[in-house]
């Protein structure tokens, strides 16, 4: 270089990247994949293949036509939305309905907001919402899941413990079953343990911190645990609340979105405890089985004034 | 039927008692207000700016209101035409003042002053200008990371891609003084408008010594005073080796800006010069 | 291991001039002495052009309260005083002094000796301090006389010695606590001494292990005083965030550190003032590390003040091909500087070569409120909120979020997985927000 650069310091960088953080999530999110793959074998292939490839078209098209901005799929944002909103489906679900979801995702959920950075709800979930509101039926017929399964679209469908819960009828699975994901479910929401591995993986990578899943899993706990000591009829047992359904999922995943989510570790705790009485309310009193979907959509608009009123602990603030 | 009406009830009585509490509410807290602020906000140019020195057209419509007399009140956007309506408004008389315009006083262009440094942070003038005094050898002139363009209201002011320089749009500024306060090489000043636009002044803000500055620019003002010895009329000081024309003394004669070895004394909207100098008195 | 306890980060070391021995760098024909410091009001030359000065005479009085004496740093002629680009990026009086021969004042004892007793009073240690122009050597050379007279009322009861050295490249404190231990710890003796305080802890990260075997085994002949090793961590070397790391007490926003007890020094500083007090030698000379990932032969240089950084540049092989920019200090906190034609300043602690490829910042994107920034900073600010109010000029609530408690640590920035101008932003609200402050303070 013919001329010496002057710029304010700090001098070097960290290295750090917008694409090496939403890498790190996908990566975290394979074994959950994988999972789902297993027990839904070709259905799960389809529709993942179907939300991915949608979500970075759609985001694609809509900078290039609508926006006419510069593009950023590179940054892994899209692909990752896809991901999310997939392992959020039931693996029979027509694929039509995806490609109609990833649309309300990306262009509704993101897009319209500004792109990444700038939408206040997590864009997954709002596809994901919008696609359980309109396609009622679909998203909540479940095909049952069978080992090393090879057939798309499963004939036979099974409940969700959730909804067995919530219906009386039927009989649970057993907790080892909940804990590996052989059990009725969306895709990526059966298995526990992948789950788990995720989070150690982003916890490990330093993606995200444990305030958001911690607090959001104790809460739960807690709150069904003392449901279900009052009444242990009427109000499962917290691990089973635990384990089954979204929570897992939208726990480590989805709540933790950086965009949607509280800004410090203070308010990221009051985020949390937030999606998990919301969610014990909705999955114990509410007309849905399921409700982590709809807490974290709750929590994300109250994100802003979370952010407005909890502060950081400042440094010389006298500890509590 | 039964529920029409029952809602229909409930939200009337609802709504009335609302309403009575609103008027006492409104009653209590009443705050008397001048009409006449009401008026002169209406007779501003709204354009908020803040160049009069008050907090927006209400602020100033207030302070017109209040004060004794409308000396040293001035709207710089609407100038003498918006301040006589005023003046009619209140019944007050309006003092004319001469229109200023915003003026550059940095010539360091690229082909003046070369780069020698290049800048790789954000670009805003100040952030800039609290680092190092600039990417070429002036530690004086503009930094060209366009404060003024983004303080412009009223988009009089630009960034020239190829100087590097702001250039004024002279019919487009209010002289309301956003850029003077922006810059922080304090390079921007506001100067009498003159007859048929025209001006004389010292595009040079450079107060090193002759030396350094004559290394560092091409048209920086060196100090050398042969226009403060040229001026007929006093009007150029010389101070830390840089001059200054005061605009209420010069009379657009033209003499300095022939004598000036670096050409940094600048004539806006003359007419070209004929071979002898033409010894013009205009007087405004 | 101790550490302070809020944010920080853990950047690449490099620290590749470790365990260099201190040289010592030529004198060149002429140096430059600048009269004006980091911060402060400039010192008010005393000599005039033609005036033949010696090694350790006083050139340039200290003008008002922070500010500090210059000393000339060689022998010789003076040539001009003028303005000169120095390493704050602007122009700024300078003595110019034409070198003859190596001739020091009679009164500085040169010997090499160690001179661990000290009979004088407080007062007259103070004075010393402040006749021989002692600032802090970490960067910000505040004088080191007024840090060390604490206000009426408060009271130390802790000295702490920064010797963490936490900025990346940067290696002169190590390496000058491996050569000069004893001096280090006589200066700390004269220090407490000073301040009236019976405790001192040197405070050294912990990758300088030898360092900290050195010290500790010399401390034991000092009572008072022991040697901490630290966590690595960024920014330890702020004062308030060793404070909290090595005695568990944070200072409260807006105060200074006598408030809790404690002051800190330097590591350079105090053994500038061991030189000062016990051999008479005012601040002429000063260690620095030349150092960059393609330095040809990074190292610790004994430099006088005054001298071009061209000339020990030359000294140190010149400069790498494919440099990009150069920093005067550490990576994290240095200026770049806009040429090398500056002269040794006494906050000058480094100069660093970066390469082409890492000088120029990546794009900026959008924020995609990772909250990263407010993980890392050491105040607890949130960085983000800050630039976008800073954009915006939103300067109450700039104060209301604490602007003024940032230390430009950069840690933001170093993070932002967006490339995002945080410090940038944050430092010109700051600077604004101190004017409002310091306006309505004046009302």
């Amino acid at each position: 270089m013919d001329k010496l650069i002057i710029s304010p310091a700090p001098h070097i960088h960290g290295g750090d990247s917008v694409s090496k953080n939403m890498t790190g999530v996908i990566i975290a999110l394979i074994p959950a994949l994988l999972a789902g793959l297993y027990f839904f074998g070709l259905g799960a292939l389809v529709v993942t293949v179907t939300a991915v490839l949608a979500c970075v078209l759609f985001e694609f098209l809509i900078q290039k036509y609508l926006l006419k901005s510069e593009s950023s799929i590179m940054d892994g944002s899209a692909a990752l939305t896809g991901l999310l909103l997939a392992l959020n489906l039931p693996s029979n679900i027509p694929v039509w309905m995806v490609i109609a979801g990833s649309l309300v995702a990306i262009g509704i959920g993101k897009m319209s907001f500004g792109g990444l950075g700038n939408n206040p709800f997590n864009p997954a979930l709002v596809g994901r919402v919008f696609m359980l509101i309109s396609f009622p039926v679909e998203m909540t017929t479940w095909p049952r899941p069978v080992p090393f399964a090879t057939t798309y679209l499963d004939a036979e469908t099974a409940a969700t413990p959730l909804a067995i819960l919530k219906s009386h009828s039927g009989e649970l699975p057993s907790t080892m079953d909940m804990f590996f994901g052989n059990m009725g479910g969306s895709l990526g929401e059966i298995s526990a343990v992948a789950i788990l591995i995720g989070l150690a993986y982003l916890l490990i990578r330093k993606i995200i911190t444990w305030h958001i899943p911690v607090s959001i899993l104790a809460t739960v706990f807690v709150f069904a645990g003392i449901l279900h000591l009052a009444n242990p009829e009427a109000y499962a047992s917290p691990v089973v609340h635990l384990f089954t359904g979204g929570l897992l999922l939208g726990a480590v995943f989805m709540a933790t979105d950086y965009v949607t989510s509280p800004m410090n570790p203070r308010g990221m705790l009051v985020y949390g405890v937030g999606i998990g009485l919301i969610t014990v309310i909705i999955r114990n009193f509410g007309a849905y089985p399921e409700g982590v979907s709809f807490a974290i959509l709750i929590m994300n608009g109250f994100t802003p004034l979370i952010n407005t009123y909890i502060k950081p602990r400042r440094f010389g603030e006298k500890a509590k | 039927m039964n529920l029409i009406l029952l809602s229909l009830l409930t939200l009337g009585i609802v709504g009335a008692v609302s309403a009575v509490i609103l008027y006492f509410v409104a009653k209590k807290f009443h705050v008397y207000e001048d009409p006449r602020i009401d008026q002169v906000e209406a007779a501003l140019p709204a354009a908020n700016c803040g160049g009069c020195g008050y907090p927006g057209c209400r602020g100033f419509a207030d302070a017109c209101v209040k004060a004794d007399t409308l000396d040293g009140l001035l709207c710089p956007v609407g100038g003498n035409e918006t301040m006589a309506k005023v003046a009619d408004i209140l019944g007050k008389t309006a003092v004319a003042a001469a229109p200023t315009v915003a003026v550059v006083r940095c010539g360091g262009t690229c082909d003046h002053r070369p780069r020698m440094n290049e800048y790789d942070g954000v670009k805003h003038c100040f952030i800039a200008h609290n680092l190092y005094s600039g990417e070429t050898g002036c530690s004086w002139g503009c930094l060209g990371l366009g404060d003024c363009e983004v303080s412009c209201e009223f988009d009089a002011i630009h960034v020239n891609p190829i100087t590097k320089l702001p250039e004024v749009d002279e019919d487009k500024c209010t002289s309301c003084g956003a850029c003077v306060k922006a810059c922080p090489k304090l390079l921007i000043e506001l100067r009498k408008k003159g007859p048929k636009s025209r001006r004389i002044y010292v595009s040079c803000r450079n107060e090193d010594k002759g030396h350094i500055t004559r290394k560092a620019c091409d048209v920086g003002c060196i100090g050398c005073s042969k226009c403060e010895k040229t001026c007929p009329h006093e009007a150029i000081t010389i101070t830390n080796n840089l001059a200054f024309i005061h605009d209420d003394k010069c009379k657009l004669c033209r003499k300095c800006v022939e004598v000036c070895p670096t050409n940094a004394i600048v004539e806006l909207n003359f007419p070209p010069r004929k071979v002898k100098t033409e010894e013009v008195a205009a007087e405004a | 291991m101790k550490t302070f306890r809020l944010g920080g980060i853990h950047p690449q070391e490099n620290k590749f001039s470790a365990g260099k021995k201190i040289q010592i760098a030529e004198l060149p024909k002429q140096v430059v002495i600048p009269l004006s410091h980091y911060i402060g009001s400039p010192s008010e030359a005393v000599v005039k052009k033609g005036d033949l000065v010696k090694v350790g005479q006083l050139i340039g009085k200290a003008n008002g309260f922070i500010s500090a004496n210059v000393h000339s740093s060689v022998s010789g002629k003076v040539n001009k005083i003028d303005v000169q680009l120095d390493a704050s990026g602007y122009k700024r009086p300078a003595v110019f002094i034409d070198v003859e021969g190596d001739e020091w004042e009679e009164t500085i004892d040169r010997s090499t000796e160690l001179k661990r007793d000290c009979n004088l009073t407080k007062e007259e240690i103070l004075a010393k301090i402040k006749d021989a122009g002692i600032v802090g050597l970490g960067g910000a050379t505040f004088p080191a006389h007024v840090k060390l007279s604490p206000p009426p009322g408060k009271k130390a009861d802790i000295l702490i010695i920064n010797a963490v050295e936490c900025e990346p490249y940067l290696t002169c404190d190590h390496q000058l606590m491996l050569e000069k231990g004893d001096e280090i710890l006589v200066g700390i003796t004269i220090i407490m001494k000073a301040l009236g305080v019976t405790k001192a802890v040197i405070g050294v990260e912990n990758n300088k292990k030898d360092a900290v075997a050195h010290l500790s085994k010399l401390a034991a002949n000092y009572p008072g005083v022991e040697v901490q090793a630290l966590k690595v961590q960024y920014p330890q070397g702020g004062e308030k965030q060793l404070i909290d790391a090595v005695i568990r007490r944070q200072v409260p926003s807006g105060r200074i550190p006598i408030e809790v007890g404690a002051v800190v020094q330097n590591v350079a500083t105090t053994y500038a003032i061991y030189e000062a007090v016990q051999k008479n030698k005012p601040m002429v000379e000063r260690v620095m590390t030349i150092t960059g990932k393609d330095a040809p032969n990074p190292g610790n240089y004994l430099v006088r003040l005054g001298i071009y950084l061209s000339h020990v540049v030359d000294m140190a092989g010149g400069v790498p091909a494919g440099t990009g920019k150069i920093v005067g200090g550490g990576p994290m906190m240095g200026r770049s500087l806009m040429n090398l034609n500056v002269p040794m300043a006494k906050g000058s602690s480094g100069v660093l070569f970066i390469k082409d490829e890492e000088s120029v910042r990546k794009p900026i994107q959008n924020c995609i409120r990772c909250a990263k920034c407010v993980t890392v900073c050491p105040m607890g600010l949130e960085p983000f909120l800050l630039m976008n109010q800073s954009e915006r000029n939103m300067w109450p609530e700039m104060e209301t979020n604490r602007t003024m408690d940032c230390i430009e640590c950069g840690s933001c920035s170093y993070t932002c997985p967006s490339n995002r101008p945080l410090l940038d932003y944050i430092r010109y609200g700051k600077s604004t927000v101190g004017g409002i402050i310091r306006n309505r303070a004046a009302k």
